[in-house]
């Protein structure tokens, strides 16, 4: 048989561009088309076995790196959640690691009852100057950087001299940002206060508990928090719109409005109500925001379902005989994924600041919860003490903007239509 | 003849295009030159660099990331690569013009025709709006446009294919250009329609004393429309001269190999005693017309109206019509894709009324060929796993090995190398992918086959080898056809038997050879003129 053409079509690399240009010409020209191939998942080459980006895959990172401001947030980003992670690691009142009497003991990952140290009590408080005397005589401990869990409260601050030398309580200021002197105190508290690792740099909140340690928990929990929901919300958005624009119609119709009444509902005021005949917590408020959450991807997906479910390889995986759910799997959430990605980083700087907004609230995460919104909320009911509500004010502007740059260059990204450089 | 200078003078151009850290030249020291009034073609298959060629001309081409290396287009005695972008937009529209393949959207569709034509006016010439009224009307009837003063204030969504390009080419005509460039005027059209835009073009370019770089595929229309003929292969100019001479005695292999390449061969012999395999009597596909607040049903679009067939193993039945005469819903409809009413039997048994599931282990009896190579294989699996979808439901006893064997069986069996399997469909050319969709059909081992189109997206040399391809599997496995195209020269080498369609209806059926030898419907003929012989006959008998 006469392949000849074909296979130069094939061969001529040079002219392959071309081709491909004058492809995409016709294909952008003509209704019904995809655009251009794209693969959004990675490609196995089988002899290798390695696991490589095909070659859309490549150029969709290589666009992302182009932006510089947005790859640099993007690790920005990773770098401050993976540490947020370990923040058991990092600002605690346990001990990372504790040799008592020959014995190795890590406190971070064991609770040791104090019996072990010669105590009574059920835990261990290692800043109890009894403990740290017992310990360090009969070996050593070696402390996180900073040695304040987001419960732990301050007992050593020594309280500073307002005015009218009147000794002030908590909030207290970070050392470093105030000039008032101290009030008096016992030489060992003052000792064990001014030690590096006991410091507050962010100061204390009302409670004498450090600011710091508070935004790392809270940092955490907000994007935890975050990811699960935009999560979850994407998985009942895509499920929905999926369905709708699947199968149209009447189905279609019918979603349609009740989408429409539903998000028409004034969220913020049915969320508190809900949270006030619920018992707070994590996962209750992770369900109530779910409620309101998963309609914003519904439309972009049942978009792309309703334009692509006419494409004709639709029709002939049909004639193949494929089900209805394996269609939309395999041919069709894939054309709705790049959409969806795109949305995915504003959905989660929009479900940390609907946390944070509760929290302000007091509708929030349980009372004791490290968390932004409720420092915020403490910034707001302590004027006198501006390090609360800059903290996070600051913490949560750039948790925003990290998402925001990152969103903005993923969407650049994935838009076929931009060329870089 | 004497010598003048050229209107448009292309001096050994490249075009490069950059895409991530490589550049590659898709036109590589191109030369030619347009004389005034004089109609030049370039053609070459798809991918030669033809288009690209042209649009350099109008400075077109998404310029940060292409660029030219070499060369210069003298227009006017001036340098259009040099030119600076306002002296480029005084041109363009106004002393050079172009019409593209694709008048679904190379128009607004948010704005009325005579905002459209009347836009090139305003910016080149000023004209007041009262003015360009009667400029646009003028236009309008020149194309030949039928009630140009209710088309005015029409939307291109309620024009047809044929009327949209008339609008394309009033745009273009707006401003008197000297050039007119017409890239692929008339592939997305029907052929009946295609005979007719060629037409006009021709009457409008003697009227207007115009010259027109026509950029085609299709031999056809060269031989018809073109004085001169550049032959482009591989981004280069392979052959040039005079329309006659090239071919007349064509000298360079490819352009040989191009004149060669029109579809050829004899369909299978008649049988009337193989077994017949799909079977409609009275088949009928109607979608209702619903109005008024209870969504009553009033009327409705008859798509399908009363249609009886009968297809035999071995053979293959042309479907042939305009589009919209309800070709492919026919076809749609006895694969039962879409729902119809009537009998519609496969081997004797009737399947009308069977639900999916019951179809589904019918389904690999029943395959689908598409028209469209570059929307029919899903941009994100690999050929393999495109190929062994139908396997996967229809023999799931089957294992990894066993399905890689039998694609890559079907894939040698369409012409491809077996090692294709692991790649994805864009490393592909259309006609590649055209076979990559007949081994999906085929590894299934069907024994009815619906081709819908399957050569209209293809170039010429292509066609005829996918023809090849698809009367040789008949062959071998006593395949049944129905085969639905408006290409006539395509139908004639396939099918056995044909069926003319229009508006849902049968205006003619019978052998192929009768048909094409012996029409006896006024509109069969129109077919038949418009598509062998590019003329413009019995206009009664066509729409507009």
């Amino acid at each position: 048989m006469d392949m000849r053409t074909d296979d130069k079509l094939k061969t001529a690399s040079p002219s392959e561009n071309a081709a491909s240009i004058e492809v995409q010409e016709k294909i952008a020209t003509t209704p019904g088309f995809q655009r251009q191939p794209t693969s959004w998942i990675g490609r196995k080459r089988g002899a290798a076995g390695r696991f490589t980006l095909s070659p859309i895959n490549r150029r969709r990172w290589e666009n992302f790196k182009a932006n510089r401001r947005g790859y640099w947030s993007f690790w920005l980003f990773l770098v401050l959640f993976v540490l947020s992670l370990g923040a058991e690691f990092i600002a605690n009142d346990k001990p990372l690691l504790v040799s008592y009497k020959g014995e190795l003991l890590s406190p971070v990952l064991v609770d040791y009852p104090e019996s072990k140290f010669g105590g009574f009590l059920a835990t261990t408080d290692y800043k109890d100057p009894f403990i740290i005397d017992e310990i360090e005589q009969n070996g050593w401990m070696i402390w996180p950087p900073i040695r304040y869990s987001y419960t732990s409260i301050n007992k050593d601050y020594p309280r500073i001299k307002g005015p009218e030398d009147r000794c002030l309580g908590f909030p207290a200021p970070p050392l470093w940002a105030t000039s008032a002197e101290l009030c008096e105190a016992p030489a060992d508290q003052l000792a064990r206060f001014n030690e590096l690792g006991n410091r507050n740099w962010l100061g204390t909140d009302d409670q004498g508990r450090d600011v710091l340690a508070r935004v790392i928990y809270g940092f955490r929990i907000s994007v935890l928090f975050g990811l699960l929901l935009t999560f979850f919300s994407s998985v009942i958005g895509v499920t929905a719109g999926a369905v709708q624009g699947y199968f149209g119609g009447r189905v279609d119709l019918f979603f349609q409005r009740v989408l429409e009444i539903w998000s028409s509902i004034p969220s913020l005021y049915v969320l508190i109500i809900i949270s006030s005949v619920l018992v707070p917590g994590f996962w209750t408020l992770l369900g109530v925001l779910l409620l309101f959450q998963w309609v914003s991807l519904v439309g972009v997906v049942r978009a792309e379902f309703l334009r692509a479910r006419n494409f004709e390889y639709v029709t002939a995986a049909r004639a193949l005989g494929l089900s209805d759910r394996k269609i939309m799997f395999k041919h069709l959430l894939p054309n709705a994924m790049v959409a969806t990605l795109t949305f995915l980083p504003f959905n989660l700087s929009g479900s940390i600041t609907a946390l944070t907004a509760l929290d302000f609230l007091g509708l929030g995460l349980p009372p004791g919860s490290p968390s932004l919104g409720e420092l915020l909320a403490q910034g707001k009911a302590n004027l006198q003490a501006p390090w609360l509500g800059l903290t996070a004010f600051f913490t949560l502007a750039t948790l925003l903007s990290l998402l925001i740059f990152i969103g903005e260059a993923v969407r650049d990204a994935l838009d076929p239509r931009k060329t870089f450089r | 003849m004497k010598t003048r200078q050229p209107l448009v003078q292309v001096r050994d151009l490249s075009v490069a295009f950059r895409s991530g850290d490589t550049t590659s030249l898709a036109v590589k020291g191109v030369s030619f030159e347009i004389n005034k009034g004089e109609t030049v073609a370039l053609v070459g298959e798809s991918g030669s660099g033809k288009t690209v060629s042209a649009l350099s001309i109008m400075r077109l081409l998404p310029y940060p990331a292409a660029s030219h290396p070499t060369g210069e287009i003298l227009y006017d005695g001036k340098d259009l690569l040099k030119a600076s972008e306002a002296e480029m937009r005084d041109i363009r529209g106004a002393r050079i013009s172009i019409i593209f393949q694709e008048p679904m959207t190379s128009l607004n569709p948010l704005h009325s025709i005579e905002k459209q034509v009347g836009e090139v006016l305003k910016l080149h010439r000023g004209m007041e709006d009262k003015a360009i009224r009667a400029r646009v009307l003028e236009l309008l009837r020149r194309v030949g446009l039928r009630d140009p003063e209710k088309r005015l204030s029409a939307f291109p969504h309620q024009l047809s294919g044929g009327q949209r390009q008339r609008v394309m080419i009033a745009m273009a005509l707006a401003n008197e250009p000297d050039l007119l460039i017409a890239d692929e005027p008339t592939t997305a059209l029907d052929v009946t329609i295609q005979a007719q835009i060629l037409e006009l073009l021709k009457e409008l370019q003697s009227e207007l004393g115009m010259a027109m770089l026509l950029i085609t595929h299709d031999l056809g229309i060269v031989r018809k429309m073109a004085e001169r003929v550049y032959v482009m292969n591989n981004g280069k100019v392979v052959e040039e001269g005079k329309t006659a001479d090239i071919f007349a005695d064509p000298k360079h292999p490819y352009t040989r190999h191009l004149i060669s390449a029109e579809p050829k061969g004899e369909p299978p012999p008649m049988n009337p005693a193989a077994p017949i395999v799909v079977q409609t009597d009275d088949l009928k596909v109607w979608f209702p017309i619903r109005k008024g607040l209870l969504r009553r049903t009033v009327d409705h679009v008859k798509a399908v109206d009363g249609l009886s067939l009968k297809l035999r193993a071995g053979q293959t039945l042309g479907v042939v019509g305009e589009s919209g005469s309800g070709k492919t819903t026919l076809g749609l409809a006895i694969m039962r894709l879409i729902s119809s009413k009537g009998p519609v039997a496969y081997l004797g048994k009737r399947i009308d009324g069977l639900n999916s599931k019951a179809m589904r282990p019918l389904r690999k009896e029943m395959q689908i060929v598409f028209q469209d190579p570059f929307g029919s294989l899903s941009p994100r699996l690999s050929v393999g796993q495109i190929i062994e979808e139908g396997l996967l439901i229809q023999q799931p006893h089957l294992s990894y090995d066993e399905r890689r064997a039998r694609v890559a069986q079907a894939l040698s069996e369409v012409g491809l190398d077996p090692e294709a399997q692991d790649r994805y469909p864009h490393e592909f050319s259309g006609g590649q992918r055209q076979r990559i969709a007949i081994a999906r059909a085929m590894v299934l081992e069907p024994k009815f086959v619906m081709l819908d189109e399957p050569t209209s997206a293809l170039d010429m040399s292509v066609q005829a080898r996918i023809v090849d391809l698809l009367r040789d599997l008949q062959e071998r496995h006593n395949l049944a056809y129905l085969f639905i195209s408006h290409d006539l020269k395509v139908v004639r080498a396939l099918s056995s038997y044909v069926i003319v369609m229009r508006n849902g209806k049968v205006v003619e059926e019978g052998p192929s050879e009768e048909i094409f030898r012996a029409p006896k419907t006024d509109y069969t003929k129109a077919l038949l003129a418009a598509a062998f012989d590019l003329k413009v006959e019995h206009r009664g008998a066509l729409a507009v």
